[in-house]
């Protein structure tokens, strides 16, 4: 299939992949962290987003599916070393003990953990609806965190897994991020993606459509739990260090808040908001230290970074209620129609 | 085509359906009329077995449908235009009536279909890269009787066609479905407009509270002075 459509996407992706390049090799340490943890946010913005935006299901159980993905991963890339000099208090589980598989797979392995965790997890719950599945996926993720507390033989318990290798390259994550939207766009295409939307927009007259209901909420389940696992692992090996105190209400609540800003159910709206949510929480830092207006100083508060962000958040919701895209996307249809508008203007 | 045997249905502890018997041959229009509440709506539901019978049975092309599932009913040509037309409203009109396709697996006849459909509703065809949600109820209406003969119907169930549309709109739809009658597709339909459904229709049954209390030709209960005056208004 070779349309103009198809090659302008292409050379979108090139030239991404090309600004992308340039940046990893002129910024420095920092700020390509803050690179990799928008390319990460974006995967668990879009694996949020397939569950609470296309299929319309409120869940809040996003953090303990990375957390699987994040232990998962970790505990296959460490080395037999790094095993034994983590797990002190209680001796690591022997047929963990002499395992270490590569990056990739490692990442693979934890997201397909996730996915069929994440599967058995909604099985059973998916007959409530809104509020009710809400609080049903938050105490399962609460569930998993505990659980992860308690097994000290399997995870280190509550002393976390210190000193991962930092596998997690701008490569991966935006490798992976880029995927992913490919991915959720090529889904927004088929008709699973236009079934779980239809379940989203009614669900008397699409289970009257003959739409399996049970089958496409566990599709949207499975898919979303496949790669919050996936952002996990990439997270646990940025970070270097994870604990289960890492994957409390307040991860979901961060990419919740990007799908939301972005508009719940667009896949460019979610992108967006992810980069520049990102890029905020880390810009608006200067908020804590000590600001110099000139005429006076004010000392720093630790936190005021989070008062402002909250109150921008207020007027986003206030003004612009559907979020950024609201349930729009941008296309190669709707660019054109955008630049076209433009010339006209300059003419 | 499909026959109802004393069919029973609770909502926890309430009976809406004490006993209802019914049937409908190949190729007819047949309607259910009866104030609100009298149990139409639990009919049609039950037949495509969104509500679960407590006893009864539903026979449909000589097989008990009675436990099976609603999307095996949709392949086997049997669909539900719901009430209040729950269309996907923000779909574009497209996506709606490839939704109504869902079950079907044969993309040549899905289009040919399609055409058909934006024939019948020319406006559906001028508006089909707009949202639903955007239309009138009137356009919306058609979107919902358009989605649902996507699915390629053998027995089209529709729940009150005219429900909050203008009395013009109301003719459309109706002439509408006599077309599709016309095309072979076997049409059980409720309404509360009972003068002109029972004008379309070859047969109809009345309901109150749970219950047939009356039934015949669609002409002769027209002229029934029963119907009349409860339900026509004269």
């Amino acid at each position: 299939m070779i349309d103009k459509k198809n090659i302008i996407r292409l050379g979108l992706i090139l030239l991404v992949l090309a600004v992308l390049t340039i940046l990893n090799n002129t910024m420095g340490k920092y700020e390509i962290r803050i690179l990799n943890l928008a390319g990460i946010y974006i995967i668990l913005g879009l694996s949020l987003n397939v569950i609470n935006g296309f299929t319309g299901l409120f869940s809040l159980g996003h953090a303990g599916f990375m957390a699987i993905g994040a232990y998962t991963s970790s505990l296959l890339t460490m080395s037999v070393i790094q095993k034994e000099s983590n797990f002190f208090v209680e001796p690591i589980v022997p047929w963990l003990a002499n395992v270490q598989i590569g990056f990739l797979p490692a990442l693979l392995f934890g997201g397909i953990l996730a996915a069929v965790l994440g599967a058995m997890i909604a099985a059973p719950i998916l007959k409530l609806t809104d509020d009710y599945l809400a609080i049903a996926t938050l105490g399962f993720s609460e569930i998993i965190r505990v659980i992860f507390t308690n097994t000290q033989s399997l995870t280190n318990g509550a002393l976390g897994i210190k000193g991962l290798t930092r596998y997690t390259t701008v490569h991966y994550t935006w490798g992976i991020a880029i995927l992913t939207i490919l991915f959720m766009f090529s889904l927004r295409k088929s008709s699973y993606g236009k079934a779980l939307m239809a379940i989203r927009e009614d669900q008397t007259a699409a289970e009257a459509m003959g739409i399996n209901l049970f089958k496409h909420k566990l599709l949207a389940f499975t898919i979303g739990s496949f790669f919050a696992g996936i952002g996990g692992g990439l997270l646990a090996h940025l970070m270097g260090t994870i604990d289960p105190l890492m994957f409390r209400f307040l991860l979901t609540f961060n990419v919740l808040l990007i799908v939301v800003l972005g508009g719940i159910g667009s896949i460019s709206g979610t992108v967006i908001s992810a980069i520049v949510v990102t890029i905020m929480l880390e810009w608006l830092r200067f908020l804590d230290g000590v600001i110099d207006l000139g005429f006076m100083t004010i000392q720093g508060i630790p936190g005021l970074r989070m008062v402002l962000f909250s109150l921008l958040l207020m007027v986003v919701i206030i003004f612009k209620q559907n979020g950024l895209m609201g349930r729009d996307e941008i296309t190669i249809d709707s660019l054109g129609g955008f630049f076209a508008r433009f010339r006209k203007k300059e003419a | 085509m499909i026959s109802i045997h004393d069919l029973h249905v609770y909502y926890g502890g309430i009976h809406a359906l004490r006993g209802v018997s019914l049937s409908v041959s190949k190729g007819q229009i047949v309607s259910l009329i009866g104030a609100n509440g009298a149990g139409k709506s639990t009919t049609l539901r039950s037949i495509m077995t969104l509500e679960k019978p407590r006893s009864g049975q539903i026979i449909y092309k000589d097989k008990d449908i009675t436990q099976t599932k609603t999307t095996e009913l949709v392949k086997d040509g049997l669909i539900l235009v719901p009430e209040g037309r729950h269309v996907f409203t923000n779909l574009t009109v497209e996506e709606n009536l490839i939704l109504g396709a869902y079950a079907r697996k044969d993309a040549k006849a899905v289009n040919e279909d399609m055409q058909w459909v934006y024939e019948l509703f020319p406006r559906l065809k001028e508006r089909s890269r707009q949202r639903a949600g955007t239309m009138s109820g009137g356009e919306q209406q058609m979107l919902a009787v358009g989605r649902a003969l996507m699915s390629a119907p053998e027995l089209l169930l529709m729940d009150e066609p005219s429900l909050g549309l203008a009395p013009l709109i109301v003719r459309d739809i109706f002439n509408i479905i006599k077309k599709i009658s016309e095309r072979g597709v076997t049409i059980l339909l409720i309404e509360q407009n009972a003068k002109v459904a029972l004008e379309i229709s070859d047969y109809a049954y009345v309901m109150e509270t749970g219950n047939i209390v009356l039934e015949g030709r669609g002409k002769e209960l027209l002229n029934d002075e029963n119907v009349k005056k409860a339900y026509l208004g004269a």
